[in-house]
C-alpha cells in the first residue's frame, strides 16, 4: 500500500518539477526545480529495486548540474541584489519545500523497508531478480559480459573531459613575470645549462 | 496495484516534458539544455523500470551509459556554450548566426 502511495506521489512530484523547470523565468530556479525532478526520479528507481542506478542519477546528476547551476550565475548578468529582494517573502515557501523533501525520503526509506514494489506482469507470473543485491548483481554483469562497454564509456568520459578542457583553455597573450614555459623547462638539459673551465691563475671566467 | 503502465505512463509524460521545454525556451540554450537532461532522465527512468518488468539488469547497465553519454554531452555542451559567450558576449540562440547555417 506505501509503494503504491510513494509511487504516485514520486510520479506527480517529478512530472510536477518537470514542468516547473521549463516554465521557470529565472534560469537558477529551472536548475533547482531540475534537482527536484532528479531527486523523485531516484525514489522512482529505488521503488523497483534499481538502488544503484537511483544513488548514481543522485551523485552524477545533482553534482553535473550543480555545475551547471554554477555556470549560469557566471555567465548570465543576474541581479542578485532582485534575487534577495524576495527572500523574505519565498523563505516559507523555502521552509515548505525542505519540509517535504525530507518527508519524502524519509516515507521512501519506509517504502523501500516494506520490500520493493512487484511489478505485474500480463500473465501475472514476474520474473524475480536471481542473486543477491543489486549492486553486486550490476557489477557481476558489468565486469563481466559489459566489460569492453564499460572501458567504452570510460574512454567518452575522458574525451569529454579533454574536450572540455581543450575547448575552454585560454593561453594567456602577454606573457607576465613568473610565467613558466613547461616544456621549455623540460627540454633543459645539463649539458645546455653548465659547462667546465679550467682557467690558469690570475685569469678571470668569461661567462 | 502499480504496473509497468504507470512507469511508462510517467516516463512518456516527462518526455514530453522535455521537447515541449525545448520549444518553449527557444532562447535559452541552457534551458534546452536542461530539457535534453529531462529527456535522458524519462529513458532512463523506462530503461529501469523495463529491466525490473523483464527481470533483466541489462536495462540498468545501459541506464548507466546513457548516464555516461549524458555527462559527457552535458561537459562539451556548456565548454561551447563558454567559449561562445566569451566570444560574443551573449548566449541567445537567436544570435546564432556566424556559420551562416
Amino acid at each position: 500500500m506505501i509503494q503504491t502511495f510513494a509511487f504516485y506521489l514520486f510520479a506527480i512530484l517529478v512530472i510536477a518539477s518537470g514542468t516547473l523547470t521549463i516554465l521557470a523565468r529565472n534560469p537558477v530556479h529551472s536548475v533547482l526545480w531540475l534537482i527536484v525532478s532528479f531527486f523523485n526520479a531516484a525514489g522512482l528507481m529505488v521503488l523497483v529495486g534499481a538502488e544503484f542506478i537511483a544513488m548514481l542519477l543522485v551523485i552524477v546528476y545533482v553534482g553535473a548540474v550543480a555545475v551547471l547551476f554554477l555556470f549560469v550565475v557566471m555567465m548570465l548578468n543576474i541581479d542578485f541584489a532582485e534575487l534577495r529582494a524576495g527572500f523574505m517573502k519565498n523563505f516559507p515557501l523555502g521552509i515548505a519545500i525542505a519540509l517535504v523533501l525530507l518527508a519524502e525520503l524519509i516515507l521512501g526509506i519506509g517504502a523501500y523497508r516494506a520490500g520493493a514494489l512487484k511489478l505485474g506482469t500480463p500473465d501475472g507470473t514476474a520474473a524475480p531478480m536471481v542473486g543477491q543485491s543489486n549492486i553486486e548483481n550490476i557489477g557481476a554483469l558489468l565486469y563481466s559480459e559489459y566489460l569492453f562497454l564499460f572501458e567504452t564509456a570510460g574512454l567518452i568520459l575522458l574525451v569529454a573531459m579533454l574536450g572540455a578542457i581543450v575547448l575552454t583553455h585560454r593561453e594567456r597573450a602577454t606573457a607576465h613575470r613568473g610565467h613558466q614555459n613547461i616544456s621549455k623547462q623540460v627540454r633543459r638539459r645539463p649539458e645546455d645549462a653548465t659547462v667546465n673551465t679550467s682557467p690558469e691563475v690570475g685569469k678571470g671566467v668569461s661567462l | 496495484m502499480i504496473g509497468i503502465e504507470h512507469y511508462v505512463v510517467v516516463s512518456a509524460v516527462l518526455f514530453v516534458l522535455g521537447v515541449l521545454g525545448i520549444f518553449l525556451n527557444r532562447k535559452n540554450i541552457i534551458v534546452i539544455l536542461m530539457a535534453i537532461e529531462l529527456i535522458l532522465l524519462s529513458v532512463n527512468i523506462n530503461l529501469v523500470a523495463f529491466s525490473a518488468f523483464l527481470g533483466d539488469l541489462t536495462g540498468q547497465i545501459f541506464a548507466m551509459f546513457v548516464l555516461t553519454v549524458a555527462a559527457g554531452e552535458a561537459a562539451i555542451g556548456l565548454a561551447i556554450l563558454v567559449i561562445y559567450f566569451r566570444g560574443r558576449g551573449t548566449i541567445a540562440v537567436d544570435d546564432v548566426n556566424r556559420m551562416k547555417g
